[in-house]
Parts: structure tokens; C-alpha cells; sequence
């Protein structure tokens, strides 16, 4: 499977044989576990790990969870309230879910960014990064259709505003919202929909995972260095990698181990930090909440889609020029999808040919401001829409935007990068000294 | 690696600016009074628990339903702990204010309302159009900052029982007419302005254990009681906690430990 030379899996016995003409399933998963990875990988290598963990965690616990749930707008939030109080273990259930979808964001964007600042989008990786991007819009997907379900006031009033979105399109934005209700408001249809389709989506990134990991199974990691593994013959391999198990697997197990002391402290002593309080009020379309506000992974992306107002000159340009169908409700759709696809498109905007940010003294400056970017916007998409939170969240918006479109090509061209070593043998000695047993022997096993 | 370790701690962290920015915000004074379920190993007291649900049951639950709180949760341990007899005792006792809302409690053979009993939520009450309690202290933020980052809930909680307890005491006497409706002056209030007539003055109930019943001690007893029926598996779900991050960090401490014994004859001495 993978395009990196290494030792196959090679049937011995009769019981082996028989089995692996019919079926090569042990072939398959001892190739995909044995896989030769970067001996250089860092700590940001470890999210990933992190997220399947998410996913066997939210559908474990989602799928226990519906046993006792009623999707029904008059019995959802009475529902919700016996798991807490009736079920048992329930109240941990709920919390778990509740907080694992948070879990999930924060190592998704580590994970996202930690593509972005070592350059893994980039040739020969644009289908992984682009199979991640889809994987992360049905994550959005299922965690905006999952806060729903409770149905409090923001569930409610979350999904009246989000769909609304889809209200804004053009000629067809009308009819598609009320084809996505299931109605013309937020209702039972409404609940039923999203509460089905919750529970297909995560099956649907669990498939789009396999292809992810396929994926990078074929192109290799990437490392640190953004260098190739050599692949010259296998000798060259074992110099610069190691077996995914055991070497990975323990190492991201030690990540994935230190996270969740991280998380289930989180979810014993304040399981409803990250949450709004308003949600524990049943949803009432009579009320509206003073501000209605996403959960805080959706804030960047919000407060893009607000920064664009009827104010701004761009936003009345584009209504000029297109007769007045690009209102600004639109064009504030169309750059929080845009600041998004922005993302998808990296492998083709940036033009550098060296990989790394660890390499090229320019771009990292402009990365790091854009973490503090995506920081400022997440801060902003949480504040009421007024000055001087409007005039930030289109200054910040803009950097978002710039930084994909204008820098990423741009640096490329301008940029002098640094020396980068030769292979990646030459940057883990330097890491870490000549190896103590000459050009370290995979199948070493601890004890010797 | 502990350098980057903690570079992404501090990443999970800034990435986490807990959304919790309640109606009105910046005009609430919102006291932070010392609760005894407050920090990972705070409790619920269950003698306020029990003063609590005096307090509720005899000036809150005139006007208030608990529609969500099954009566026999009071016997609950980590609860108020009443013994059964009194449980049954209590519900027998309750007044049911608001029959529309109770229909199920219809007896339509002999055409009347059944008593409670301890198997029975408490009955909700929307006849005077006040909120339900059972979730109050969980829907309310008491404290938001700095710059609405929610990271004096880090510290602090979130501040649901603080709110309430603020609220008890932040009436200032004034009041005025506003649409038929007489609004009341309220320090704790978003807005300033509550409906609510106040409904605690101080020595409003006679406390069996002859604890003070000064406002601010009635105040304090009915935030905690409404703190465990919003959350009434705090005290399971802490010790769950504890558990979970003791045995997660020795399992952390051990895999580290394999990690480095792995790896070790692959990494070259270090000097």
C-alpha cells in the first residue's frame, strides 16, 4: 500500500496461507500498523491519534446516549434532563459527548495548523489535506446539528440563525432553507432531520478517515523537515524512519494519555465551561436570547461572517456591480465559506517549493500572526456585533483572507529560505546525537 | 518536548474562551460568596441543602415549579439526604399551585387531583409566568470576564448559584410602573429592572437546626439548593473526576516511561 519500500507481510503457515489467498486482511492491517514513519516526527504529530480517539468516543458515547433520547420538540429537553438525573452514568455520558465535541475542535485546528505551518498540504499530500478539509466540514456538520438536539434557547436559536445562512442565497435561498427545516421555521421536522443525520455524519468521517489515512499511507508522513523519506532501497528507508508500532503507536498513546488526564478533569470539575448557559433554558421561538452565539469553534468563522456588513466598501461594491443580489448577508456567507475553502486551496496558493516552516524565516512570522489571528477572531465571533468589535473583525477577517490569497503566493516568490538538511537521518542525529548502536535497527525490541 | 508540550496545553487553553456571555453583562454586580461545592473537591452541605429546600418550599414554590427534579432525589446521598419516610411525607404534603400544568396528576374517577408521591417530579408551576427553578443555576452566568474571555470562571465557576444569591440580596427598594407591569430595582439584574417582587427579606423562615435566617444566610441556602437540582450528580461526577485524572496520570506516567525505554537505543546519548 504504501509507496515507501519495506518489509511485506509474508504468510508462514498453512492456516496463514489458506486465509490470506482468500482474504489478505492480516497483510493489510500488519502493513498499515508496520508502516516506516519519520523518525522525526514531533509532538505535533500526535493529534491525529487524538482525533480518532474523539471519534470512537463520541460515537460510543452518542450511540448509548439515544438509547435514552427523544427527538421530539416536546419531550427533547426532558429527555436530555433524564439522562442526567435518571440513567445511570448518564450525567458522565452527556458531559463526555458534551466536552469530546470540544475535544474534537481543539485537536482538529492543532491538527490543521500543524499541517499548515509544515507545509503537509503540499505536493504529493494536496488529496489528504483536501480528504481532512472535507472531514472537518461534516465535523462542523455534526457538531451544529448535535447542539441542536438538546433544545434549549441556543440550540434553537443557533439553528434558526445558521440556516438561515442558506436563506441568503440568491433566487434559491428561500426554498433551499425551507427544504433543510423541513418547514418555515425551526420545528419537529426540523429536530427529526438534524437528529438523523447526526447520526449518520460521524459514520460518513469515519469512512472519509480510512481514505485520509490511505491517503498519507501512500504519499508517506510528513515531518518536521518537510524533507522525503529516502527511497532508494530499504536500507535508506530504516535510516530515516521507524515502524509506525511500536515506536508511534506508544508515543502518540503517551499525547493521547496526557490529553485526556487534560479532558477528564475537565469533564469531572466543570463540565459546563464551554459551554452557554442559555442552553439550559428550553428553547421558546416567543424569546429570542439578548445574543445568540455559537459554540466556540464556530466563533472564527462567525465572526468572519458578521465582519461583513453593508458598511464595508467591498461588500457595496459587489452589490453595485451585481445589480444588488450580493447583499451583504450573502457576501458574509460566502466569506465564512470562502475563509474555508481559503484553507482547501493552500497546496495550490503556496508557491514556495520548501516545505517546512521550520525553513523559511519569512513565512513563519506571518503564520504565527495568523494563529493570533485565528485567536482574535474566535474572541470576536463571541462579542455583540458593535464597535469597535465590527470595525477588529474586519481587520482580522481581512488578515485570514490575505494571508492565503496574497502572502502564501507572494512569500514564495520573495522568500530566501534556510539550508535544509539533506535527509532525515541528518536531523534526528543532530536532534538527538550520533546513535548509540551505529543506524538504528527497527527491530530492536526495549529490552535489548 | 515538555517545552512543546506545554506550548499546546496553552494552545488547548487560548483555544477555549468559554462562550458564556449571558444577557445584559457588564451592569450586574454579582457577589462571589464562598459556596461549599465551589473548586474539584468542594461538596454539597447538606444541612444548607435541607435549609434550601425549606426556603424553596415555603416563599420560591409558590410562585416557581421544579418540573425536572424527581421528589425522591431529595433522599439522594450527595443531596439533602432526607430519610424516605420524610421524602414521602413531604411529597404527600405538597401543594399542587397550578393544575393545568399538572394534568397527569388528575384522577378523572373521582374527580380530583392525587397527592404526590415520592415517585412524582415536583409539580411545575407556570400559573404566575415565573421560570422554572430546576435548571436556573445552570442557565445563569455569574461572572463573564475579563473582556467576556470567561477566564474568571476558571477561578471563580461559572457563578449560576453566585447569581442567584446576588440576586436574593440586590433588591435596593426602589421600584417603578412600566406597561401595567411594577418593576423592581435589582443590583444583580441584567437591565437593572426585575418583575420579581422581592421575595426574601430576612426571617422569612423559621430554620429547624436554629441556623441564622438573616436575608443573607436564606439568600445563600436557597442558591446552594437550587445548585444541586440543577446538578444534582455533582458530588458522583467530582469523584469520578478525581479518579479518571489519578489513574489517567499514572497510565500517562507509565506509557512515558515505555516510550522512553523504546526509543532509548535510537536516540544517541544525550550530554
Amino acid at each position: 500500500m504504501s509507496g515507501i519500500p519495506h518489509d511485506h507481510y509474508e504468510p508462514k503457515s498453512n492456516g496463514e496461507k489458506w486465509l490470506d489467498s482468500r482474504l489478505p486482511i492480516v497483510g493489510l492491517i500488519y502493513n498499515t500498523i508496520m508502516i516506516p514513519t519519520p523518525k522525526n516526527l514531533n509532538w505535533w504529530w500526535i493529534w491525529g491519534i487524538v482525533l480518532a480517539f474523539c471519534l470512537v468516543l463520541q460515537i460510543v458515547t452518542g450511540i448509548v446516549l439515544v438509547m435514552h433520547y427523544t427527538p421530539n420538540v416536546d419531550l427533547a429537553f426532558a429527555s436530555v434532563e433524564h439522562i442526567m438525573r435518571n440513567v445511570n452514568g448518564g450525567y458522565m455520558l452527556r458531559y463526555l459527548h458534551q466536552n469530546g465535541a470540544s475535544l474534537f475542535f481543539v485537536a482538529v485546528y492543532i491538527h490543521i495548523f500543524r499541517g499548515l505551518f509544515y507545509g503537509s498540504y503540499k505536493s504529493p499530500r494536496e488529496i489528504t489535506w483536501i480528504i481532512g478539509m472535507l472531514i472537518y466540514l461534516c465535523m462542523m456538520g455534526t457538531a451544529f446539528m448535535g447542539y441542536v438536539l438538546p433544545w434549549g434557547q441556543m440550540s434553537f436559536w443557533g439553528a434558526t440563525v445558521i440556516t438561515g445562512l442558506f436563506g441568503a442565497i440568491p433566487f434559491v435561498g428561500e426554498a433551499i432553507q425551507t427544504w433543510l427545516l423541513g418547514g418555515p421555521a425551526v420545528d419537529n421536522a426540523t429536530l427529526n432531520r438534524f437528529f438523523s443525520l447526526h447520526y449518520l455524519l460521524p459514520f460518513v468521517i469515519a469512512a472519509l478517515v480510512v481514505v485520509h489515512i490511505w491517503a498519507f499511507h501512500t504519499t508517506g508522513n510528513n515531518n518536521p523537515t518537510g524533507v522525503e523519506v529516502r527511497r532508494t532501497s530499504k536500507e535508506d528507508v530504516k535510516k530515516d524512519t521507524l515502524p509506525f508500532w511500536p515506536y508511534f503507536v506508544i508515543k502518540d498513546f503517551v499525547g493521547l494519555a496526557i490529553v485526556l488526564v487534560i479532558f477528564w478533569a475537565i469533564v469531572g470539575f466543570m463540565p459546563n465551561y464551554l459551554g452557554h448557559p442559555d442552553n439550559y433554558i428550553e428553547a421558546n421561538p416567543l424569546v429570542t436570547p439578548a445574543h445568540i452565539v455559537p459554540e466556540w469553534y464556530f466563533l472564527p468563522f462567525y465572526a468572519i461572517l458578521r465582519a461583513f456588513t453593508g458598511e464595508v466598501w467591498v461588500v457595496q461594491f459587489a452589490s453595485f456591480i451585481t445589480g444588488g443580489i450580493i447583499d451583504a448577508k450573502f457576501f458574509g456567507v460566502v466569506a465564512m465559506f470562502g475563509a474555508i475553502l481559503a484553507m482547501a486551496l493552500a497546496p495550490w496558493l503556496d508557491t514556495s517549493t520548501v516545505r517546512s516552516g521550520r525553513y523559511r524565516p519569512m513565512f513563519k512570522w506571518w503564520f504565527y500572526l495568523l494563529i493570533v489571528d485565528f485567536m482574535v477572531l474566535m474572541w470576536l465571533g463571541a462579542m455583540p456585533a458593535e464597535e469597535p468589535y465590527a470595525t477588529f473583525s474586519l481587520i482580522a477577517s481581512a488578515y485570514w483572507f490575505a494571508y492565503f490569497f496574497v502572502i502564501l503566493p507572494i512569500l514564495g516568490v520573495i522568500e530566501k529560505p534556510l539550508p535544509q538538511p539533506e535527509t532525515i537521518e541528518e536531523d534526528f542525529n543532530a536532534h538527538y546525537g550520533k546513535q548509540a548502536d551505529g543506524s538504528g535497527a527497527p527491530e530492536t525490541t526495549p529490552a535489548e | 518536548m515538555f517545552k512543546n508540550l506545554a506550548i499546546g496545553a496553552a494552545f488547548a487553553l487560548a483555544l477555549a474562551p468559554a462562550a458564556s456571555f449571558a444577557a445584559g453583562g457588564g451592569d450586574q454586580h454579582i457577589e462571589d460568596f464562598a459556596f461549599s461545592f465551589e473548586g474539584p473537591f468542594g461538596t454539597y452541605d447538606q444541612n444548607q441543602l435541607q435549609r434550601g429546600l425549606q426556603v424553596y418550599t415555603e416563599v420560591c414554590a409558590a410562585c416557581h415549579g421544579l418540573q425536572y427534579v424527581p421528589l425522591r432525589t431529595l433522599a439522594d446521598e450527595g443531596g439533602p439526604g432526607l430519610p424516605e419516610d420524610q421524602v414521602r411525607a413531604y411529597a404527600a404534603g405538597f401543594a399542587v399551585l397550578d393544575e393545568e400544568a399538572n394534568r397527569y396528576l388528575y384522577d378523572a374517577e373521582k374527580d380530583e387531583f392525587r397527592p404526590l408521591i415520592d415517585s412524582d417530579h415536583f409539580p411545575a408551576n407556570h400559573a404566575a409566568g415565573a421560570p422554572d427553578l430546576s435548571l436556573i443555576a445552570k442557565s445563569r452566568a455569574g461572572f463573564h470576564g475579563p473582556y467576556g474571555l470567561g477566564i474568571n470562571q476558571l477561578f471563580k465557576g461559572i457563578g449560576g448559584a453566585e447569581y442567584i444569591a446576588s440576586l436574593m440580596i440586590g433588591y435596593t427598594g426602589e421600584e417603578k410602573e412600566e406597561a401595567g407591569t411594577i418593576l423592581y430595582e435589582n443590583t444583580a439584574f441584567p437591565g437593572g429592572w426585575i418583575s420579581m417582587a422581592p421575595p426574601l427579606y430576612g426571617e422569612d423562615v423559621e430554620y429547624a437546626d436554629g441556623h441564622s435566617n438573616d436575608l443573607h444566610h436564606e439568600a445563600e441556602d436557597i442558591a446552594a439548593f437550587l445548585m444541586w437540582a440543577a446538578e444534582p450528580k455533582m458530588m458522583a461526577r467530582k469523584q469520578a473526576g478525581f479518579v479518571g485524572v489519578l489513574f489517567l496520570t499514572i497510565l500517562a506516567s507509565l506509557l512515558y516511561l515505555t516510550n522512553k525505554r523504546l526509543w532509548a537505543p535510537h536516540k544517541g546519548k544525550k550530554h
